[in-house]
């Protein structure tokens, strides 16, 4: 436990002495802002015209949704983003050690290699977590203007939060295989952007094969919690993705010290 | 302390080392020695954990690298031929990072780390950013991070490379003092450095043990002295008398003889100083026959030779 913590703060400490945490942050707050403007202004124009609509013909004022107007296709555009961001948390996570020489210092010390992933994992989860604390700026002026139901937006955090921590695990793995950042964040973008869309393919196959395809989609899951509903079969597709991500890091690390 | 048996390492096809086999003792500073490419950083990673050997076994204080190499990593200091620094640390930041993962609990790290900056003369770049280190202060840097944790045995890569001429003669010193407390293996490709600091040398070459003594038994052998082996048909008494008369040969040992009249010698000669030619006219011209002429322990010598000339470029400051 020591050892995570001891890699947990090395990991963190580099994330915001380079410049990668803030040029993350900035980044991803800045296009999430700019989503965030865009549909919060076609919800303030929809809403108008539905007034306006409502005068002219002397009706009352309808309810309009919040939820299934604003909040949901903000975590839908949030997740896209994340795509493109989350590659830039794990991509130097084992290749700059492997590069620079310092994963000969980890490898010969008294830590194990699960403490080591541990570690890594938990302070790009903690970096991940910090980004999107920082959107619920957003939420608040949904709060603040409009009147939301509160469950529905609790259910897309967790979503964004579950598929995110799947998106790091992989992305560890993938900081294995290969000695350069630059590489581990393409193949990172390729593989998440796949796992994303593969659902796409699911109506143009065979039954048996689009439903294996639909479940193996990061995007149908998180689009239950973006509509508001906590189911459990998401939590364990997630859940089991995250460990399946980081057992196949343990054996990617196992199987590099044999070549 | 140390033991290692048959210790073989393949990369895919390629074979780095084979049958290394050596002891060294407790307290005892090793030096592992040999020209590039001879298998000294492959032997060492082994030995640290680092990789898996394909053959041969090894045991550090009595564990298994293999079988315990959690036990073996809590009781070694390792300096890797290229320091494993982190550059956007501080010296000081770095140093505890290290201790912390060595298991140097947190009421002793901040002593031991003021007391490895003090010993490897650090201080004064304690709070500087490691990337911003010349590479000399890196590799002190590094030889701290070995050294830690105080543990019972430190495995030191090259340590003395890319230090000035004083740095040097400062490290050879440091690593000498840590004899007797710790048990040292030190790699390096300069004789004149293991000599000075070893108690006892293993020589590879091209992944081989070629020899294996105490470094004055190792020099002696083969300072001052060129040797060949000549095959000789005639009276083995008469020969030897007429090699011994000439000029520039030191010593002349009768190797054994034949009943059909021939016999073999070991001549030694001057260093530096070529006889074949005399010795081979001389035998000629006495009637006899020449069967044979070889140069001896060719291969230590070269190696020697190699690992001397390297030396004499830093001497020469
Ligand atoms: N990772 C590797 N993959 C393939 N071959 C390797 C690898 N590491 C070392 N070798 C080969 O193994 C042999 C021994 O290399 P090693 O690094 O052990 O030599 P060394 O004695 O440390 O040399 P030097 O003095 O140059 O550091 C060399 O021929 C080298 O090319
Ligand atoms: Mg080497």
């Amino acid at each position: 436990m020591k050892n995570v913590s001891a890699l947990f703060q090395k990991e963190m400490r580099t994330y915001f002495t380079s410049p990668i945490a803030y040029a993350v942050m900035v980044v991803f707050l800045l296009i999430s802002g700019y989503f965030f403007y865009g549909i919060l202004s076609s919800f303030v124009d929809f809403s108008m015209r539905a007034a306006f609509q409502a005068q002219m013909y002397r009706m009352p004022m309808p309810k309009l949704n919040v939820n299934e107007l604003a909040i949901r296709p903000l975590f839908q555009n949030l997740s896209v983003i994340l795509i493109f961001m989350l590659p830039m948390i794990t991509m130097r996570l084992f290749s700059e050690e492997k590069s620079s020489g310092t994963i000969e210092l980890l490898y010969t010390s008294p830590i194990t290699k699960v403490e080591t992933i541990l570690g890594k994992y938990l302070a790009a989860l903690a970096l991940y977590v910090i980004m999107i604390l920082l959107t619920m700026v957003h939420q608040a002026f949904f709060f603040l203007y409009g009147n939301p139901e509160v469950g529905p937006v609790i259910a897309g955090y967790m979503g964004v939060l579950l598929m995110g921590a799947g998106f790091l695990s992989l992305g560890l793995l993938i900081s294995t295989l290969t000695e350069n950042q630059i590489i581990a964040a393409v193949i990172g973008f390729g593989v998440f952007l796949l796992l994303w869309a593969i659902g796409w393919l699911s109506n143009f196959v065979g039954p048996g094969l689009g439903r294996i395809l639909s479940y193996l989609s990061i995007f149908e899951h998180f689009d239950d919690f973006a509509k508001g509903v906590i189911d459990t079969r998401d939590i364990v597709f997630y859940l089991s993705f995250i460990f399946f991500g980081l057992y196949l890091t343990y054996r990617s690390l196992e199987s590099s010290r044999w070549r | 302390m140390i033991e290692v048996k048959g210790l073989t390492k393949y990369y895919g096809p390629k074979m780095a080392i084979s049958q290394v086999t050596f002891r060294v003792q407790k307290g005892e500073i090793l030096g592992l020695l040999g020209p590039n490419a001879a298998g000294k950083t492959t032997t060492i990673r082994i030995l640290t954990c680092y990789m898996p050997a394909t053959e041969g076994s090894a045991r550090v204080a009595g564990f298994d690298v293999f079988e315990d190499s959690l036990e073996v990593r809590r009781r070694i200091g390792y300096l890797p031929e290229n320091p494993p620094l982190y550059n956007d640390m501080t010296v000081t930041q770095y140093l505890d990072f290290v201790s912390k993962i060595k298991g140097v609990d947190g009421y002793d790290r901040k002593k031991k780390v003021q007391e490895i900056t003090d010993l490897c003369h650090i201080e004064d770049v304690r709070d500087t950013l490691i990337g911003k280190l010349s590479k000399g202060y890196k590799q002190r840097v590094g030889l701290a991070q070995a050294l830690v944790h105080d543990p019972e045995i430190i495995i030191l890569d090259e340590p003395t490379i890319g230090l000035d001429p004083k740095q040097i003669i400062e490290v050879r010193e440091l690593v000498k003092n840590l004899g007797g407390k710790h048990t040292v293996i030190l790699s390096s490709h300069i004789l004149p450095e293991v000599s000075q600091v070893c108690q006892r040398v293993v020589i590879i070459n091209e992944g081989l043990v070629v020899a294996e003594d105490t470094p004055e038994n190792l020099t002696s052998q083969l300072k001052g002295a060129e040797r060949l082996f000549l095959d000789v048909e005639g009276p083995a008494q008469e020969v030897a008398q007429k090699i011994e008369n000439l000029a520039g040969i030191t010593q002349v040992t009768l190797e054994g003889s034949t009943r059909q009249g021939r016999s073999g010698f070991l001549v030694e000669s001057e260093l530096n100083r070529d006889v074949r030619k005399e010795l081979a006219a001389t035998i000629i011209r006495g009637g006899w026959g020449l069967l044979e002429m070889r140069p001896v322990g060719m291969s230590l010598e070269e190696i020697f030779l190699h690992l001397t000339t390297k030396e004499e470029e830093v001497d020469a400051r």
